[in-house]
């Protein structure tokens, strides 16, 4: 499907040691996601005592993060709120910015930056390397008793570790495969339902035009719930990641 | 049967899991919404809580899509 391709935009000759690093659309999707948020920011850090519109919306996405960590690290993960915080806005606005329909020019179509495992997989593994990280920093090799809750007897515990160490590694698989999973899902649902227009109306039969208006609403639905998708993928993915570090910041 | 029916025939049947996870999934918003109307003081607090249950229930019909994809456009048949 041509929404997923990546194609160069510029420097499609360029190459470090044999392999080609051009200017992609994702790498410039990417870009202009940062673009957004910086602006976003921007608007919003002018510290007004009565803030205008801007800086309360600034400032509710803000405190929707500070308030997550703070429920489910407490005041240790503090110093991890501008991590989730860069988290979450730039999958929610790379979300959000694949669904623009700039297609309506022509020559342009957006892109999806979090529909490529590439992306999102290293998304996940930023986020568990960083609780590995703090895990290993904090308790040093005391960290390994995140695998054996307390109070387990002995002969549970020759099942459990195994159990809890899988369920553990398995994390940034589950992590980049949801977020990657959810976006194509949705965009491929949207693309099947607009080629449904387009061959109800080829289709040369009186029900062809029924197929289309039907398939047309339901494109109108599917991109409704795709917006709703973007952002819960988006809390899903801060609040995972808030899970993981609150492991690895107060153990069990 | 050849290889090629048998192959889209095994991608229907691993897209079973999307409904039994959309199953899944409604359960954790019903049985939410059946607490948070007995106590809707306690329901805000619980949101975390709801979402963490969403994503699991989630995951595993999204990993039923990807078997789906996987027999249909990876393996060759």
């Amino acid at each position: 499907m041509a929404q997923f391709h990546i194609d160069p935009v510029i420097g499609s000759g360029w190459s470090v040691f044999g392999h080609n690093i051009a200017f992609t659309n994702s790498a410039a999707f990417m870009v202009i996601v940062l673009a957004v948020l910086w602006v976003f920011m921007l608007g919003g850090m002018r510290r007004q005592l009565v803030p205008g519109r801007w800086q309360v919306a600034v400032e509710s996405m803000t405190s929707f993060v500070a308030n997550m960590i703070d429920a489910n690290i407490g005041p240790k993960g503090k110093h991890f709120t501008p991590y989730v915080f860069s988290l979450f806005m730039f999958i929610l606005l790379a979300n959000f910015i694949g669904l623009f329909p700039l297609a309506i020019i022509p020559g342009l179509h957006a892109f999806t930056v979090t529909s490529h495992i590439t992306v999102t997989g290293v998304l996940a593994v930023m986020s568990f390397s960083i609780v590995l990280f703090v895990g290993f920093v904090k308790h040093g090799l005391k960290f390994f008793s995140l695998f054996a809750p307390h109070g387990t007897p002995w002969y549970l515990l020759i099942l459990i570790f195994p159990i809890e160490l899988v369920s553990f590694l398995v994390r940034p698989f589950s992590l980049g495969l949801r977020l990657f999973v959810a976006m194509t899902a949705g965009h491929i649902l949207l693309d099947v339902f607009a080629s449904f227009i387009i061959q109800g109306l080829n289709a040369h039969s009186a029900i062809g035009p029924v197929v289309s208006i039907l398939s047309f609403l339901m494109v109108i639905a599917v991109s409704a719930l795709e917006l709703l998708i973007a952002a819960i993928q988006a809390y899903v993915f801060a609040l995972l990641t808030s899970l993981y570090l609150n492991d690895a910041i107060n153990l069990h | 049967m050849d290889l090629a029916s048998a192959k889209f025939i095994g991608a229907g049947l691993a897209a079973i899991g999307v409904g039994l996870a959309a199953l899944g999934v409604g359960n954790v918003f019903g049985s939410f919404l059946e607490g948070a109307l007995r106590n809707p003081g306690a329901a805000d607090g619980q949101q975390g809580r709801l979402f963490i249950g969403f994503a699991a229930a989630e995951l595993l019909g999204l990993i039923a899509f990807v078997v789906a994809i996987l027999i249909l456009f990876v393996v060759k048949g």
